[in-house]
């Protein structure tokens, strides 16, 4: 196992080294010279040499791109353009609005996915069946920016139940923090709870179908046991891998959720920084944003082969 | 040459062309009579030939814009500004006295657009970076599916969020971004897929004669992926729409007074009590990416007992 955790950490290495040539490059790609947004317009042409000295720009792109990945490694991820505020800050603020959103989004279509995609399965054809998966079906076609304002004009502007924006840490105080959360966790869940539940369905009528579960029948085991200890527990593989891609896609989907609600995450921060032209914040919230997700591409490697150990060997 | 057009790569019998000329071999683009299959299938599926009547509405819709929409998407009727739905504005007005109704019409046209463009960019894109790193293999494969693996890494927002990040914000850049994020699927796809037959016969038999790599990549081995590739390429037009329109939400698509539906909800999150600003254009967005949806999930089902892997 430790062998197989080792290899598939090897085979992110590349994949990380190019994600961050692809983020680096983002300056590159950057039409006009920097110096002229940093200096005022009266600066010497000596003037700005010596800046673009300073700040490495004279020097070949490799070398470039050395320096800042050695500085990322060390967590340094420079200064907003902006406000001069080390990036690396600004990270550590919003890297715990959005863990909080992927969190409570993932709990909540996971809770509404897999028992509505269970029960369809064992009913198949049923009405209930048909409006889950209908149900389902309208949860995936949904944009996540409309849900949110539907979401905001129902519970915040009709029936005042909610604020429609603001964010209070997890650790000030749990509850009021996740009142503020609720609207964002469903915006950001519907679809994964759509995908979860379709998933869940397909993978449990093809389990259900299968000997073993006839066996288990057969041998006269309670059908509680059957569903959940023979047919669920291997219905789990496809699922966890569901769940796992959409990590991705989800965490996409937070700028928008993030930027509706006013939520200070990564992905409002990736939004902000485009509007203000801040570079530095921009490169430093994707660059959290992805290798997060290869993190958990990762992990979900692992927790599958400790579903299915023949994965691992 | 005809029944060469309807049979597959296994029913290939090399005596009945003329060998001397490389591109008899080649395997022809899905013909007709297996288009018609498909579409036959579509249209009997439930869910897909709803989604089919609802693509075609939206055509027709996109197409015939300027006769439909009662009012001039862009002009302000300062009389009437964010009046609620009426008769006279069947779907009412938003801040600036504009016919809701007629911008939503005419956002069509763009968001149809944009995602077309986007999609036909990237199935060029795709097709041919696949097509490279399948039929060169070794090391320019590696590299390149190395870089599909990290493009991939992105989440497809996130990335398309990057890229007009560093071109601005306007709707040509939405879509150049759009098409950027759509490459690497089909990139891996077309590149599955000239793996599968780039041993086969046809392809053998032109190397015998002589044929050059860039012929044999596109005369031999593309037309016998081209299909499936174009039909699973069509399958990502959902997520261009909403990729638009999350765009021009997000203030970074189509900018004013281009009307799109993304652009016309943002507007809406200033006027909550105007909910008709935000309702309908929504609506019409689910709507379309509902019957995208469904198109796609009966493509699926018609080509899945079709094309075993």
């Amino acid at each position: 196992m430790i062998r197989y955790i080792i290899s598939r950490l090897m085979q992110m290495l590349p994949v990380l080294f190019i994600v961050s040539v692809a983020v680096f490059s983002m300056t590159l790609l950057l039409p006009g010279d920097p110096t002229f947004s940093m200096l005022d317009e009266h600066a010497t042409s000596e003037e700005r040499q010596a800046l673009r000295e300073r700040l490495g720009l004279d020097m070949p792109v490799p070398v470039q791109y050395a320096k800042w990945a050695q500085n990322v490694l060390s967590g340094d991820f420079g200064r907003s353009l902006r406000n001069g505020e080390p990036v690396i800050e600004m990270l550590m603020q919003r890297v715990p609005a959005t863990t909080q959103l992927a969190i409570m989004a993932i709990i909540l279509a996971t809770l509404i996915g897999v028992p509505l995609g269970i029960i369809s399965a064992l009913n198949r054809n049923s009405i209930g069946d048909v409006a889950a998966t209908s149900a389902g079906m309208f949860a995936m076609a949904m944009p996540s920016f409309w849900l949110a304002m539907l979401l905001i004009m129902f519970f915040s502007i009709h029936l005042r139940w909610l604020p429609p924006s603001g964010y209070i840490p997890f650790v000030k105080d749990p509850i009021a923090s996740m009142r503020l959360m609720l609207m964002p966790t469903i915006t950001l869940g519907t679809v994964m709870a759509g995908l979860i539940l379709r998933q869940t369905r397909t993978s449990m009528l093809a389990v259900l179908s299968a000997d073993y579960v006839r066996t288990a029948r057969a041998k006269g085991l309670g059908e509680h046991r059957v569903i959940l200890r023979h047919a669920l527990r291997n219905a789990m593989i496809p699922i966890v891998t569901v769940v796992g891609m959409q990590m991705g896609t989800m965490l996409g989907g937070a700028a928008i959720a993030e930027s509706v609600f006013s939520l200070p995450g990564l992905g409002q921060m990736v939004v902000d920084g485009i509007f203000n032209r801040d570079f530095p914040a921009v490169q430093g919230a994707i660059l959290v944003i992805v290798t997060f997700i290869l993190f958990l591409n990762l992990l979900v490697d692992i927790v599958y082969a400790w579903i299915d150990r023949r994965v691992s060997r | 040459m005809t029944e060469l057009n309807q049979s597959r790569a296994d029913a290939f019998e090399p005596d009945q062309v003329d060998i001397a000329d490389p591109d008899t071999l080649a395997l022809s683009p899905p013909s007709a009579p297996e288009w018609r299959i498909i579409l036959k299938s579509l249209m009997r599926h439930r869910l897909g030939s709803v989604g089919l009547v609802v693509c075609l509405i939206v055509l027709v819709t996109a197409l015939f814009a300027p006769l439909l929409a009662p009012y001039d998407p862009a002009v302000s009727d300062y009389e009437a500004i964010l009046t609620p739905p009426s008769a006279e504005h069947l779907l009412g007005t938003d801040d600036l006295g504009r016919d809701i109704l007629s911008r939503i019409i005419w956002s069509s046209q763009v968001s149809l657009q944009v995602s077309l463009i986007a999609v036909s960019v990237a199935i060029v894109g795709g097709s041919l970076v696949g097509m490279i790193s399948g039929y060169a293999g070794g090391w320019i494969d590696d590299i390149i599916m190395r870089v599909v693996d990290a493009m991939m890494a992105f989440p497809s927002l996130i990335l398309a969020l990057g890229i007009v990040a560093v071109l601005g914000p306007s709707l040509t850049n939405a879509m150049i971004a759009i098409a950027v994020v759509n490459i690497p699927d089909i990139s891996r796809l077309v590149r599955a897929q000239v793996l599968a037959v780039r041993h086969m016969d046809f392809v053998m038999a032109a190397k015998g004669v002589g044929a050059g790599r860039v012929r044999i990549m596109f005369r031999h081995i593309w037309p016998s992926v081209a299909g499936n590739v174009l039909v699973y390429a069509s399958l990502s037009a959902a997520g261009a729409l909403i990729t638009e329109s999350s765009l021009s939400f997000l203030g970074l698509g189509a900018q004013p007074p281009t009307p799109s539906w993304g652009s016309m909800l943002a507007s809406g999150m200033q006027y909550w009590n105007a909910w008709w600003m935000s309702v309908f254009p929504g609506s019409a967005l689910f709507i379309v990416a509902l019957g995208f949806n469904f198109v796609g999930d009966g493509l699926r089902d018609a080509l899945d007992s079709r094309i075993v892997d």
